[in-house]
């Protein structure tokens, strides 16, 4: 019952996050500030995703469940490996395409 | 020493994924990782000019670092929320360029110092060069927590035992 409880708010603050992520990349202003928050909101919200179904196969804790939390914890390993990575992959792609940065000032004098 | 702890380590793995327990399979899981172990063993770990000793507290220091890391991303998580969710102007977003230039000798150190400055809140690495980085920084606030060497310290510690 408290593992379940605990998976369900791990779950729910991991939605959370990707929700923040979603908006973020709908709202941040140019490519780079985009990179920011889907590279970051996906990582940690899918670490507390597969955290919280780990909690939840150890409600019947056999063996085979215990593997499954192995196997899940390989995963958040994996995931924590490669998004950075992928991250840093389109963000340097887009750099050396010249895409611009968004800066400050400049949307001020555009809004005057 | 490293084949046999590569041999372990494969093993170990496929224990872990295969589940089962019975002679065959632990036979045919120990026969596998032999043969990885043999035809590929000199891909893992590269830089054999360590001692065995200094590699295993590598190992050791590991997981302190790895949850610190773990912590890093709950804050840029926050901190990315909490800029989504900033009603009309996001105030707060500056992006700027920073560049650094990190005293780390191996590439694995590099590896980890830019795969770090990713994951901590507000800052990306765009390139990674011999001896210097180009980090994306969104905020001037973000900007200045990378200036300072500490996280490079702590990367050096893990990894390169404490030179720096």
């Amino acid at each position: 019952m408290i593992l379940n409880t605990l998976s369900i708010f791990l779950i729910s603050i991991g939605i959370v996050f990707f929700i923040g992520g979603a908006v973020g990349v709908l709202r941040f202003p140019d490519f780079y500030t985009r990179m920011h928050a889907a590279g970051k909101g996906d990582t940690c919200s899918m670490l507390l995703i597969l955290t919280g179904l780990s909690v939840f196969q150890l409600n019947d804790p056999t063996l085979a469940n215990f593997l499954v939390v192995g196997k899940i914890f390989f995963i958040t390993l994996f995931i924590m490996i490669t998004s950075p990575t992928s991250t840093h992959a389109l963000i340097k792609a887009g750099f050396e395409e010249g895409i611009k940065m968004w800066k400050r000032d400049e949307t001020k004098e555009d809004g005057e | 020493m490293y084949r046999i702890a590569i041999f372990l380590l494969l093993l170990g793995i496929w224990i872990v994924f295969s589940g089962k327990f019975d002679a065959f399979h632990l036979f045919l899981g120990a026969l596998s990782s032999l043969f990885i172990t043999a035809i590929s063993g000199s891909f893992y770990f590269s830089d054999r000019s360590k001692s065995f000793g200094a590699r295993m507290g590598e190992i050791i220091r590991l997981p302190g670092y790895g949850l610190w890391l773990l912590w890093q991303i709950v804050l840029s998580n926050v901190h990315i929320l909490k800029l989504a969710l900033t009603p009309g102007d996001i105030k707060e977003l500056d992006p700027t360029l920073v560049r650094i230039k990190p005293k780390l000798k191996t590439d694995f150190g590099r590896y980890m110092l830019a795969n770090s400055i990713t994951l901590t809140p507000g800052t990306i690495t765009i390139e990674v060069g011999e001896n210097e980085m180009l980090i994306h920084s969104i905020s001037k606030h973000t900007a200045d927590g990378v200036k300072d060497d500490s996280m490079e310290k702590k990367v050096a510690k893990v990894f390169e035992g404490g030179e720096s």
